[in-house]
């Protein structure tokens, strides 16, 4: 493919980059003149939805993104939160929908290139990946593909890299079927005086293109990430980037030796709209214009255009701004890494954007205006009132068929399958792997302190009240978080929703922000970094809202933390933070949704204070070391959480039958704000009087042993039998057995 | 006791196994980069796991070409003790180090877990803290572990009880031959296995079942 280099700038070709009639005239306002073919091409790569954030910043200035430990918030590569012992931790997450919809195992693959190159890019060793997947329905004909597809892709990747993953999600719902969800997160750790920033600094400083060659792939990326699919999207696949973890893997090591001698003064991966948007954003952020070379850029392909090589998205590039004196030492590391190494242009005082190529100016626009003067909107939104609570009657419920039922179901069924694939024990350091609450690793050279990782969102919530379910996936992150006995520190947030040009999804966008910030307020879990991906839709059908949390937790010291499965036998069981009848929200459940196949009414409310005061209360408890083990209710409710107890510590229980006549809505209710836990008997006495100082409802609802888990008057079910439904559906689905 | 571990480009459970060898002799191995040409003075060389070169061509393939592979085989010879571990055992093959190649598991996806390994032979420096027929856990994390040796190679192999590690109860993850997972050379004085036993070193790892391995050849070298 080649893409000729100067055609004539036609309103079809304008519409092509994405650009809107009014977003066309600002250009000509600001340079004065029509746009050269690559000029045009740049201001498509930046003003896009994904680059510029234009519909979206207005609401994300809202959120709540500073606190005592955080170093760096939303705007760099990725958030940076003190840890404490001048250690910090950085991290982000971002989406890679659109192309692992396309072309599932690269575009799964270089998503998770991307959010690493953000980590390391700031002078962080990665230390732990999550990814948080959504599939369309299981039996829709492309879902198998894509699911394999993705999950070989992002352990190809991450295995080779040589990062765990320690976390995630998975799910599968009919909305999905023409566009997935690839949501990756990573985090690193650094010493916190060697951080790195994209800002440029000195002029005349030599702009140094460091990594890979550059390629025709991935060219309009971030472009076609903006825009809405239909039904050939197939002929978009050339838009989607090849990925080279082993380059990744020497770029790491190679970045992070250089760092180390001093020479870098600036530096910014090339992510989205590679050259351009790194470039750019280093040169708008210090002040300083930018003069590009192209014919000293490292190409793999011949006849490249300008336009080919300034929005090409080929992976595992980076590019830096060095001392100048410094430069020989650079080149040397950068050589024994066998990657790339090429000073392609300089900084400049103008303040001007310029390319030349083949002698002559390509391109020559205001640096401040292609990022900052990005068009922003503030778009029409509507917000429906949430649904009232529907008057209900269900038959009479099997409860042990029911909680059958829903642990060997799609969404609630153990996801071995997914995460077997992924290095989860690389480094070392890993204490607990995916399965439990959240993933937890050591944090290297220190004997005590430990980092926990979360990814969260219920989706079906946000879609039925966007404000509440915001709330929602905050604070059960935040929950997660606590379970395992951290302290939250802070969160990613990447929010994934249709078109904002219509109202009723920019209401989503709008309500689902607002939730978000209301909860990490309250929460005091201030949001560092994250990604808005938008027009995920397929012939004007979007997904449901789905803003994804990603959040960090630190544990002081992790021979006390807790895990979820249950320990010893003859332990007491508590739930925590349930009201009198255990649960009794059922609305947008999984056992309504699933078994029931209802959607209606409103999802579980989230009391922010009770959740504070609850999860304080346990965190002190495991801290304490009185819980012996720890988990929260969430989707499935009560009777779920007790079964992934017993199946995590293969041991029985004995719950007494729930007060109240809906046993249903007890074991099934997905009531906010519940922690389970176990606690020696000796215990009992005093934790119940602590959690009574603080008006905690701390009630106890069983007893653990046995091979069994009995609840209340329910046939009781064999762990063994529990397992065998949990572990069945995942592998069964992939046609493995 | 010396230890020397050999870096490629693409190494990454190196950091695993300097901890490991750190926390067992109580001092870190040398680097060595593949494009040395000589080896310090040593007692142990470890080749860790990773993806050198990416896995491109053959896993192990390109690495076993390197420059330093030269001195490694030398120093075999001579009776130095060389482990491979995982990527490093599929380099030891294509090296010549070892017999028999690793294939891509039958499963042809990337595998991590815990497995059980059955001790074949524990009369060697390697494996003499563990009891003969002793079941250990161990984790895995591979992509191409599926051994596999020829009829008469396999004969030589089980003949001259070259198998140190067989996947017990069931755990054979990847479909190797004879449930091989770890094999020595004809001396003994080499090993490699896929599994990772320096992965299972402390209670932090949920047990210590590879911590012998470790000791014992510490204890040869001490001895």
């Amino acid at each position: 493919m080649s893409i000729p280099n100067e055609p004539p700038i036609t309103p079809e070709l304008v519409a092509a980059h994405g650009l809107s009639d009014e977003e066309y005239q600002k250009v000509i306002e600001l340079i004065g003149r029509e746009p050269s073919f690559t000029e045009l091409g740049i201001f498509s790569a930046m003003w896009n939805e994904h680059c510029s954030y234009k519909s979206s910043k207005k609401w994300l200035r809202t959120l709540h993104t500073t606190g005592a430990r955080v170093v760096h918030g939303p705007g760099e590569n990725a958030g940076v939160v003190d840890i404490g012992e001048e250690q910090v931790v950085v991290f982000k997450m971002e989406s890679h929908n659109h192309p692992s919809f396309i072309e599932p195992y690269q575009g799964a693959a270089t998503g998770i290139g991307g959010i690493l190159r953000d980590v390391f890019t700031m002078g962080a060793r990665p230390v732990a990946a999550m990814n948080a997947l959504r599939f369309g329905a299981p039996e829709h004909r492309k879902t198998r593909h894509l699911v394999s597809g993705v999950v070989a892709g992002i352990g190809g990747y991450g295995n080779c890299f040589g990062v765990p993953t320690v976390g995630g999600e998975v799910e599968f719902d009919a909305r999905y079927n023409g566009n997935i969800l690839v949501n990756a997160f990573a985090a690193g750790l650094a010493d916190k005086n060697k951080i790195f920033l994209s800002e440029a600094k000195g002029v005349g400083l030599p702009v140094v293109y460091l990594g890979a060659k550059t390629g025709r792939d991935g060219v309009g990326g971030a472009t076609m990430a903006s825009a809405e699919f239909d039904d050939d999207i197939e002929h978009k696949r050339p838009t989607v980037q090849v990925g080279d973890p082993f380059t990744e893997k020497r770029l790491m090591e190679a970045t992070l030796e250089l760092m180390a001698t001093g020479a870098v003064v600036a530096i910014q991966d090339m992510g989205a709209a590679g050259l351009t948007c790194s470039a750019v954003e280093m040169g708008a952020k210090g002040g300083l214009g930018i003069e590009l070379d192209l014919d000293c850029v490292p190409v793999r392909e011949e006849n490249m255009t300008p336009y080919e090589m300034m929005l090409s998205e080929s992976q595992e590039r980076m590019l830096m701004v060095l001392h100048p004196e410094k430069e020989a030492e650079a080149r040397a590391v950068f050589e024994k890494w066998e990657l790339d190494f090429a000073t392609v242009g300089l900084t400049t005082n103008d303040l001007r954007f310029r390319i030349l190529w083949q002698g002559t100016e390509v391109a020559n626009l205001p640096i401040r205006e292609l990022g900052d003067e990005a068009p922003e909107y503030d778009r029409e939104w509507e917000l429906p009132p949430p649904p009232a609570a529907p008057e209900r009657n269900l038959p009479a419920t099997d409860i042990a068929e029911a909680l059958l039922a829903l642990i060997g179901s799609p969404d609630l069924c153990s996801r071995r399958w997914v995460w077997e694939q992924y290095d989860t024990l690389i480094q070392s350091n890993s204490l607990q792997l995916p399965g439990g609450d959240a993933g937890v690793i050591r944090v290297e050279g220190h004997p005590k302190k430990a980092l926990a990782f979360s990814s969260d969102v219920t989706p079906r919530y946000c879609e039925a009240d966007p404000f509440e379910g915001g709330k929602q996936a905050v604070a059960e992150c935040w929950r997660n978080l606590t379970a395992t006995g951290a302290e939250p520190l802070a969160c990613s947030d990447n929010l994934n929703f249709g078109n904002p040009e219509k109202p009723q999804i920019m209401g989503q966008l709008v309500g689902a922000i607002r939730g978000i910030g209301k909860a990490c307020r309250v929460l005091d879990f201030p949001v560092v970094s994250g990604n808005v991906s938008l027009y995920n839709e397929t012939n004007g059908v979007g997904i449901p809202p789905t803003p994804t949390i990603a959040g960090v937790g630190l544990l002081d010291d992790w021979s006390k933390m807790a895990r979820i499965g249950f320990a010893a036998q003859g332990e007491l069981i508590l739930l925590v933070g349930a009201p009198q009848n255990w649960g009794t929200h059922l609305s947008q459940s999984q056992f309504l949704n699933h078994l029931h196949g209802l959607s209606d009414g409103p999802p579980p409310p989230v009391d922010l204070t009770c959740e504070k005061t609850t999860g304080d209360f346990v965190r002190a408890l495991t801290r304490k070391g009185i819980t012996s083990a720890v988990h929260d209710c969430s989707d499935g409710g009560l009777a779920v959480a007790l079964a992934e107890m017993a199946m995590a510590g293969d041991l029985g229980a004995t719950i007494d039958p729930p007060p109240g006549n809906t046993p249903a809505a007890s074991f099934f209710g997905e009531d906010q704000s519940r922690y389970l836990l176990t606690i020696r008997p000796q215990n009992l006495e005093s934790v119940q009087a602590l959690a009574k100082a603080q008006s905690i409802s701390c009630q106890l609802i069983g007893t653990t042993g046995g091979d069994i888990l009995k609840l209340g008057d329910a046939r009781a079910i064999s762990v063994a039998r529990l397992k065998e439904a949990h572990e069945r559906w995942f592998p069964r689905y992939m046609g493995d057995n | 006791m010396k230890s020397a571990l050999i870096q490629f480009p693409g190494s990454n459970r190196d950091r695993d196994m300097v901890h490991a060898l750190a926390s067992v002799s109580g001092s870190a191995p040398a680097l060595v980069w593949h494009k040395e040409t000589a080896l310090p003075d040593t007692d142990l060389i470890v080749i860790p796991g990773g993806f050198s070169y990416g896995d491109y061509l053959r896993s192990g393939a390109i690495a076993a070409r390197s420059p330093i592979i030269e001195q490694v085989r030398a120093a075999a010879r001579r009776g130095v003790r060389v482990l491979g571990v995982c990527n490093g055992f599929q380099i030891l093959t294509e090296a010549g180090l070892l017999p028999g190649t690793l294939m891509r598991n039958a499963s042809l996806k990337f595998v991590c877990r815990e497995v059980l390994l059955e001790v074949a032979n524990n009369a060697t420096s390697f494996t003499h803290a563990y009891k003969k027929g002793q079941i250990i856990r161990c984790p895995v994390a591979h992509h191409d572990g599926n051994y596999f040796a020829d009829p008469d190679t396999l004969a030589t192999i089980e003949g001259n009880e070259q198998v140190a590690f067989r996947y017990s109860g069931g755990t054979n993850p990847n479909g190797s031959i004879n449930d091989i997972a770890g094999v020595f050379n004809a001396e003994k004085n080499v090993l490699g296995l896929m599994p990772h036993p320096e992965n299972l070193i402390e209670p932090a790892h949920g047990g210590t079942d590879g911590r012998a391995l470790f000791e014992g050849v510490l204890e040869m070298v001490e001895a």
